[in-house]
């Protein structure tokens, strides 16, 4: 079966009235959006300058989970240090993967670029199944505080935690892109790689750099999820796609359409969660993708 | 002239080879390359020659393969009843999905694919009428010829490969047609084709309906060979990246990569299985995972391209000349 992504928002030892739970439930979604909105941040970085979609990307927050839990089982170390290490490996995975594959095949046919991201994620997962085999890991409840109440809402505190974390990051990245001289850089390669060049930026590093920054925060969030969510090779596969759903409503290239798309995405698979029930979340978090497909594949706040 | 004369001693060797090699374990081999080479040509028709490559292919697969189970399972019928069925189903299916995808880049018509494939699947996992999570079995005991159940291999290794001729035939076709010339002149520039008339978006429709027909074909097949179908056989993401893979490792794009293609990795896995046992099921996929991952960063084209190519280089022809009779 599916890991249960909205897992206990502490419905079950709810007390309150009907509309007291359904403001649990929805800064339950709020919290899991952030997270969502972190690691669709890197894909939407990765496809606005390079436009190359990672179809491996689910399987780096895969990724990030099982660094986390690595890192727990040798050091007992909780998220501190999960979390930046998972951040470190994945982004040193992305340059290697950028200078390995994704410099060659850019140029290449467009069945070579979604073939050769594919393969790799592949790769990835059923490296990770082999080693690791299929069965579902998770890493100790309280590894992060436990519950508590704020104004009459119980909350675990490593949801919290991810949620807080994960938007301060997503926010970060926006802010390096807008802000900062490197940002500038990078959007200027995204809008014409040979001017860019001829102005003295060279494209190569920019796009590896994106490439880690990319995967950094993807793994982030894998670690981040990884405190309140089950671990298993072929989690990448789910959250890839709610990946591509939080791009495509955000719009592809915009880091703050992937953080308003994701916590809406967020609010929407807890709320289904709630009021259809679990099963059916996914579903209805796909069957929202192809609407937009349908109706507004330029997402909410891009521009075709 | 020397084309024909290889063909047809290609051809005599497929038809002798069950014959020849004739262990139960040859003839099953033999039956299973031929039924992933279907599918893997049917997905050669919308992912090789018009260029939109398809990763939720086994909706399709699933699709025939429930429709002819379900014929049976349901109303008691010939599983051969449940072909023209899930043929329209997945004709159906894929226009709903093709007609938003295929205006847009390339990468929408791929993630649209894999999302349609995961919620078919879910949606399919919690049907009770469609088995759930266990699935729709076939007769056990055949009742006459027309439940296609038999216990050696042979029958099914000739009814597919008759169907794998039938499938190439149509391929060939549309390759020849003015369809053929559309796709090619769409995959070499879109914008281009556009410019000139060819209706870009409606040509690639075309070939998808077509491609999901064929595919929902292959997966009836399947599930007639198998006796049954569930969740994780019929509708598995897995099942897709095989197809994808036979396709692009024998050569997308071209009329016998998909045989090719199949020709090497149904062995080939067949061998892991056997050699690894359970483990292997993993190991399997790494390996093709680091395949695909080559052939998209060094030979695009596939292992027929490769051999078109020293072929004509060693006979001093233009290696083009080949891929474009297409074959």
């Amino acid at each position: 079966m599916r890991p249960n992504l909205i897992g206990r928002v502490a419905i079950e030892k709810n007390h309150g009235t009907m509309s007291s739970i359904l403001v649990q439930v929805i800064v339950g979604g709020l919290l899991l959006g952030a997270v969502y909105a972190l690691f669709s941040s890197g894909l939407t970085l990765v496809w606005g300058m390079m436009n190359i979609v990672n179809f491996a990307h689910g399987d780096f927050v895969m990724l990030g989970m099982y660094v986390a839990f690595v890192v727990w089982t040798l050091f007992g170390a909780g998220p501190w240090a999960g979390a930046p290490i998972a951040a470190l490996v994945l982004a040193t995975l992305g340059v290697v993967v950028y200078f390995g594959l994704i410099r060659d095949i850019m140029k290449g046919p467009m069945l070579a670029q979604i073939l050769g991201t594919f393969g790799l994620a592949l790769l990835l997962r059923y490296s990770v199944f082999w080693w690791f085999g299929a069965n579902f890991l998770s890493l100790p409840e309280n590894l992060v505080g436990g519950t508590f109440d704020i104004v009459g809402l119980r909350i675990q505190a490593s949801r919290l935690l991810a949620g807080v974390v994960a938007l301060l990051v997503t926010l970060g990245l926006h802010l390096l892109l807008t802000r900062t001289s490197l940002g500038s850089k990078m959007l200027a390669v995204a809008e014409d790689s040979t001017a860019a060049q001829l102005m003295g930026i060279r494209p190569d590093t920019m796009q590896a750099i994106a490439w880690a920054i990319a995967a950094g925060a993807t793994g982030l969030a894998g670690a981040l999820i990884a405190t309140f969510f089950y671990i298993v090779p072929t989690v990448g596969e789910t959250l890839g796609i709610v990946a591509f759903v939080t791009v495509s409503l955000g719009g592809f290239g915009s880091v703050p359409g992937a953080l308003v798309a994701g916590l809406l995405i967020g609010v929407i698979e807890s709320l289904s969660a709630y009021l259809i029930g679990a099963v059916y979340k996914d579903m209805v978090v796909y069957s929202l993708f192809l609407g937009f497909l349908w109706f507004r594949p330029q997402g909410l706040m891009g521009k075709m | 002239m020397r084309r024909w004369l290889w063909l047809s001693v290609a051809l005599a060797l497929v038809v002798a080879y069950p014959l020849v090699l004739s262990t139960p374990f040859q003839q099953r081999l033999g039956a299973l390359v031929l039924l992933y080479a279907i599918a893997a040509s049917a997905w050669n028709v919308v992912g090789g020659y018009a260029g939109q490559v398809s990763v939720g292919h086994v909706v399709f697969f699933g699709c025939g393969a429930y429709a002819a189970m379900g014929a049976y399972a349901h109303f008691g019928l010939s599983p051969l009843v449940g072909i023209p069925v899930g043929i329209v189903v997945s004709v159906a299916i894929s226009a709903v999905v093709g007609v938003p995808t295929l205006r847009l880049s390339g990468h929408y018509f791929s993630m649209a694919t894999i999302a349609v494939a995961e919620l078919v699947r879910l949606i399919v996992t919690n049907t009770d009428y469609l088995g759930a999570a266990v699935g729709l079995s076939g007769p056990t005991v055949p009742r006459n010829v027309f439940d296609l159940s038999f216990i050696s291999a042979l029958p099914y290794y000739y009814l597919f490969l008759t169907i794998l001729a039938i499938t190439l035939g149509i391929t060939w076709w549309m390759v020849n047609s003015r369809m053929g010339f559309y796709l090619r002149a769409i995959r070499d520039s879109e914008r281009a084709a556009r410019s000139l008339g060819a209706p870009a978006s409606r040509t690639k429709l075309y070939a998808f309906m077509l491609s999901a027909g064929l595919t929902s074909v292959a997966g009836a097949l399947y599930a007639m060979m198998f006796g049954f179908v569930d969740p994780e056989s019929g509708l598995g993401i897995l099942i897709s990246v095989k197809i994808l893979i036979m396709a692009a490792l024998g050569g997308a794009g071209l009329l016998f990569g998909p045989l090719v293609g199949a020709a090497i990795l149904v062995p080939l896995e067949e061998i892991s299985n056997n050699l690894l046992g359970g483990k292997g099921a993993g190991l399997t996929f790494v390996l093709y995972g680091a395949m695909i991952v080559l052939i998209a960063r060094f030979q695009p084209g596939g292992i027929l391209t490769l051999i078109n190519r020293v072929w004509a280089k060693r006979n001093g022809r233009m290696p083009k000349t080949e891929a474009a009779r297409g074959a």
